[in-house]
């Protein structure tokens, strides 16, 4: 038997309205526990509304090894913005 | 201020509340002697975060209590400058902490009977009874919730886990008694509305125990001895040795601030 807990992510809503924010993460043996952790060691300063605990190992990844290929042809292509519009006063903040 | 509470001997309700208040400052100081300690990081926090909610809950009943006797005193007087035998919390709360799962234990027995005495506090006839009783109620809640879920897990857990649970009900249950049974300090508040019987908040209390030790596969002691004292000023040996840590700077240092 593995003596070690699982590890978990923990995403906590900082309040109404807001997207789920990655946190940190935590051991705990189930994911009842991992609320409960969640809870005593993230939101202890009222960071949160809402938690989220996903198993760490249920997360895939990008590779490391493999970030130019995936990144760096971004880089060149400004045209991808879109700040070469002229945005009519109308409009407002975008 | 004519708070209904006004009805009864100020001293007689201030006994009461210095029950209400080193019964949360002693627990709080024995669960935060785990800082540090515990068997993992994320439970070390947890218990620390219920250290501080019980000594946040303690500063409440024990200003109250200072502004009920009248003399000048404060939570601070109150906390560290009394000696065991003027102390008025439960003998449950001042027992060692034992390995996890004894503090566990205890937490849950405790926070069993809390849950239900700060439900009933909450419609107190004294307004400032009833405040206090509902913000506390919250913490205890989540408390109660998380002492419960791991007297389950550990007593329906391992062999040997199963075995250091049982072994701490049978040695924390003759002192969950002492939480029912009332006196004439009971009496007085009751019929000034304060706060509801002892005796009345056992039936409740025992059935949520009942279903926590049945799902824990624990067996609930037969014996219905109760050891008593700690509500009137009588304590085991272990109080003065929490005082002896909890008091020491102030004692040395009178007076000291940071």
């Amino acid at each position: 038997m593995k003596k070690e807990w699982p590890l978990w992510e923990v995403f906590i809503r900082g309040q109404h309205g807001l997207n789920h924010r990655h946190v940190g993460s935590l051991h705990a043996p189930d994911a009842e526990m991992a609320i409960k952790n969640a809870r005593d060691v993230y939101t202890r300063r009222k960071e949160g509304v809402s938690i989220w605990v996903v198993p760490s190992a249920q997360i895939t990844a990008s590779d490391p090894g493999s970030k130019d290929a995936l990144f760096e042809p971004s880089v060149d292509k400004i045209y991808r913005h879109p700040s070469f519009y002229n945005i009519p006063d109308d409009v407002g903040k975008m | 201020m004519t708070e209904p509470g006004d009805k009864i001997a100020n001293d007689v309700f201030f006994d009461w509340l210095l029950r209400r208040g080193d019964t949360a400052l002693v627990l709080g100081h024995r669960v935060s002697e785990w800082c540090g300690h515990s068997p993992v990081l994320e439970e070390d926090i947890a218990l620390a975060n219920i250290a501080l909610d019980l000594i946040g809950q303690a500063r409440l009943w024990l200003s109250l209590a200072g502004e009920v006797e009248g003399k000048g005193r404060g939570e601070n007087e109150l906390a560290y400058l009394r000696d065991a035998w003027d102390f008025r919390n439960l003998l449950l709360a001042e027992q060692p902490n034992g390995d996890f799962g004894q503090t566990m234990m205890r937490q849950f027995l405790i926070d069993a009977y809390q849950s239900q005495l700060l439900k009933a506090l909450a419609t107190s006839a004294d307004n400032r009874v009833a405040e206090i009783a509902v913000k506390a109620g919250k913490e205890v809640d989540y408390h109660l919730d998380r002492s419960a879920d791991l007297v389950i897990r550990l007593g329906d857990g391992t062999s040997e886990s199963r075995q250091r649970m049982q072994a701490a009900l049978e040695s924390l249950w003759p002192y969950s008694g002492e939480m029912f049974k009332g006196d004439a300090v009971d009496q007085a508040v009751v019929a000034a509305k304060i706060a509801p019987s002892p005796e009345g908040l056992r039936t409740e209390w025992l059935s949520t125990v009942d279903a926590v030790f049945t799902e824990a596969t624990l067996s609930k002691p037969e014996t219905d001895f109760a050891h008593t004292g700690g509500l009137t000023g009588r304590h085991t040996e272990h109080l003065g040795h929490i005082l002896a840590d909890m008091q020491f700077l102030q004692r040395a240092y009178p007076g000291a601030t940071w």
